[in-house]
């Protein structure tokens, strides 16, 4: 069963968004997700300072089966990336909400109620 | 399993009973002779001979076993395409001899432009990629040169439906265009309200497989060329699932203005250790002048290849001269053997075998990806409620197939579809062939179901067990360290 924290928000491409202290939203991959992709070997990141809006192609995530895009989920500017990921991509599987974050974003409007909660996501992916 | 140096030893050789003179290197300069021995494994010829032997049997082939890798068509190879191919006044030709004294190699290539033409519908062909991949950058780069030919060149962006194989988006993006996804329905149909809003001046063509790689036949095609042909756009046809319809329904009837046909799938030469092949590009008329070259013309009965002064608007060449000629030559020779009714043989034999596949699937309990409907020449297993209930995977399902002695089917493609073999028999299985796979694959969901462990060992019987695919995807580096 995969985990789904209550706390975070979601998308039904599988990403999640956590609203930091300031301001700021971190963004990663659920649990499902990773799942679905088994063992991951490489992630492209997006660069810092690079606006987005909803719904872009912003990230590459590889498993071992399949190249897989990562959508933005709101509209905004990248403010910092995971740069750990580069040398261990595998964090994101053993820790997809905490240390295998993927980047933070300022966001440039107020999307978050577009989103699903934990309870939508939870729903959505058990079809 | 050893290298050949590992069973070196100092001194042994291999020399014929019968001697042999020496060759004089007397003409050979002082300082260009090597001064020390080469480094040659030291054998004699019965090791030499069981040695290659060896290795010869671990291969895998259709010529051993059962192949149903879906979305690669492993149909037989008949034996007379590859010594016909093999003639010495084809062997032996150069690739520079010039056109008039190489008339018969230029006959068989004119004759299989004509033969692709007519099997697919398509105004013109050319035969100078030399695989898949290739076939797909010559027809996504004659799109380009069309649009800019006629000045119309806001179009940037190429349309491809989700389902569809992982060169076409990567094709798209080496031609310089930005791709757009295009959902698929439940069903397997593309979602044609999304495909409208998609479409504008921006779009250059649509990629597409049909049937898709979920093993559907798109209905909607008319309607999708409609839409694309109407917003200023072109169709193309990625040539992958050709063998499906072979002699029942052309690609050009269906409204696609270029075609790559994988002469080595659909045409039968032998293929997988990846390559050479051939991605042989059909357009229609108005795409003719943009064709890349050579290409080969008839003229007062006599033939001749077409170059860039015949032909100024062309892409240009793929590759130094056209194509792999005794790939050409073996899918040549395969068609001449098929004939027109041959073709429609092999589409009906291919759909025939994949549906009795299926239908035995259901009925020994497996899920299919899209159910109630009638398979291409391939379709989809998933084993997504394994998964769930037993915790086995798509892949512990391939490598136990190897131990049972198959070529595990395609394996996590298309990506839409969770935990999923793509299995695609060919006509050239035998109803005993296509039983025997599945009963492998009911023994397989039993152990599954009782045993699981079995599957995650698995394989054990071949002489490589179970890949560290994370490392074999992070660390390429490979040395050879000797046996353990």
């Amino acid at each position: 069963m995969s985990e789904v924290p209550s706390e975070l928000k979601y998308t039904k491409s599988h990403e999640w968004l956590r609203v930091e202290d300031d301001g700021l939203i971190t963004i990663g991959i659920t649990d499902h997700a990773q799942e679905l992709l088994g063992d991951l070997v490489f992630v492209e990141l997006p660069e810092a300072g690079t606006e987005f809006v909803t719904g872009d192609e912003c990230c590459v995530v590889e498993s071992v089966k399949a190249a897989s895009d990562v959508y933005m989920p709101i509209s905004g500017e990248i403010v910092e990336v995971n740069e750990a990921l580069a040398d261990e991509p595998e964090i994101i599987n053993t820790s997809p909400y905490d240390s295998g974050w993927l980047f933070k974003v300022k966001p440039s409007a107020d999307e978050l109620a577009d989103l699903m909660d934990a309870d939508a996501y939870q729903t959505e992916i058990e079809e | 399993m050893m290298l050949i140096f590992e069973h070196s030893s100092k001194g042994r050789n291999g020399a014929p009973q019968s001697p042999v003179e020496k060759a004089s290197v007397a003409a050979i300069p002082e300082n260009l002779l090597r001064k020390n021995s080469a480094a040659l494994p030291e054998v004699s010829e019965l090791q030499a001979v069981r040695h290659y032997t060896r290795l010869s049997q671990k291969n895998f082939s259709i010529d051993t076993e059962f192949y149903p890798l879906g979305s690669c068509t492993m149909k037989y190879n008949p034996r007379a395409c590859n010594t016909l191919a093999m003639l010495p006044g084809f062997l032996n030709a150069h690739p520079l001899t010039p056109d008039e004294q190489n008339q018969g190699f230029l006959a068989c290539m004119y004759d299989l432009q004509a033969m692709l033409c007519e099997a697919t519908g398509m105004a013109a062909f050319s035969l100078a990629p030399m695989a898949g991949a290739q076939g797909e950058f010559a027809g996504i780069a004659m799109i380009d040169a069309y649009h800019k030919s006629r000045g119309d060149d806001a179009r940037k962006e190429i349309l491809v439906p989700d389902a569809a194989h992982g060169t076409n988006p990567a094709t798209a993006v080496m031609c310089g265009f930005t791709v757009k996804e295009i959902p698929t329905l439940d069903n397997g149909d593309v979602d044609l309200e999304a495909l409208k809003l998609a479409v504008g001046p921006q779009t250059a063509g649509l990629m597409l497989t049909n049937p898709s790689t979920l093993g559907v036949f798109e209905r909607n095609i008319e309607v999708i060329a409609k839409v694309i042909h109407e917003a200023g756009g072109l169709l193309y046809y990625d040539g992958a699932n050709l063998n499906a319809i072979l002699g029942k329904i052309r690609p050009g009837d269906m409204g696609f203005d270029v075609i790559h046909s994988n002469l080595h799938k659909t045409f039968s030469t032998p293929h997988g250790g990846g390559g050479p092949g051939s991605g042989a590009v059909g357009v229609a008329e108005r795409l003719k002048p943009f064709l890349p070259l050579p290409t080969v013309a008839k003229e007062n009965e006599c033939y001749r290849y077409l170059t860039a002064k015949d032909c100024p608007e062309s892409i240009g060449r793929l590759s130094a001269f056209m194509g792999n000629p005794g790939v050409l030559l073996r899918a040549f020779i395969y068609m001449r053997f098929l004939g027109r009714e041959g073709m429609v043989r092999v589409a009906e034999f291919a759909t025939l075998n994949a549906n009795y596949m299926m239908s035995e699937a259901k009925r020994r309990g497996f899920t299919l990806a899209i159910d109630n409907r009638r398979a291409s020449h391939e379709f989809i297993i998933t084993l997504k409620n394994e998964a769930r209930e037993h915790h086995v995977s798509a892949m512990d399902f391939a490598k136990r197939l190897l131990d049972l002695g198959y070529h595990a089917p395609t394996t996590y493609f298309p990506l839409l579809v969770p935990e999923c073999l793509l299995i695609e028999p060919t006509e050239s299985e035998a109803k005993e062939a296509l039983d025997g796979f599945m009963d492998a694959l009911e023994q397989i969901k039993h152990e599954a179901e009782t045993d699981p462990e079995i599957l995650h060992a698995a394989p054990q019987t071949l002489p490589v067990k179970r890949l560290d695919e994370v490392r074999a995807a992070k660390q390429l580096d490979l040395a050879f360290k000797g046996s353990e």
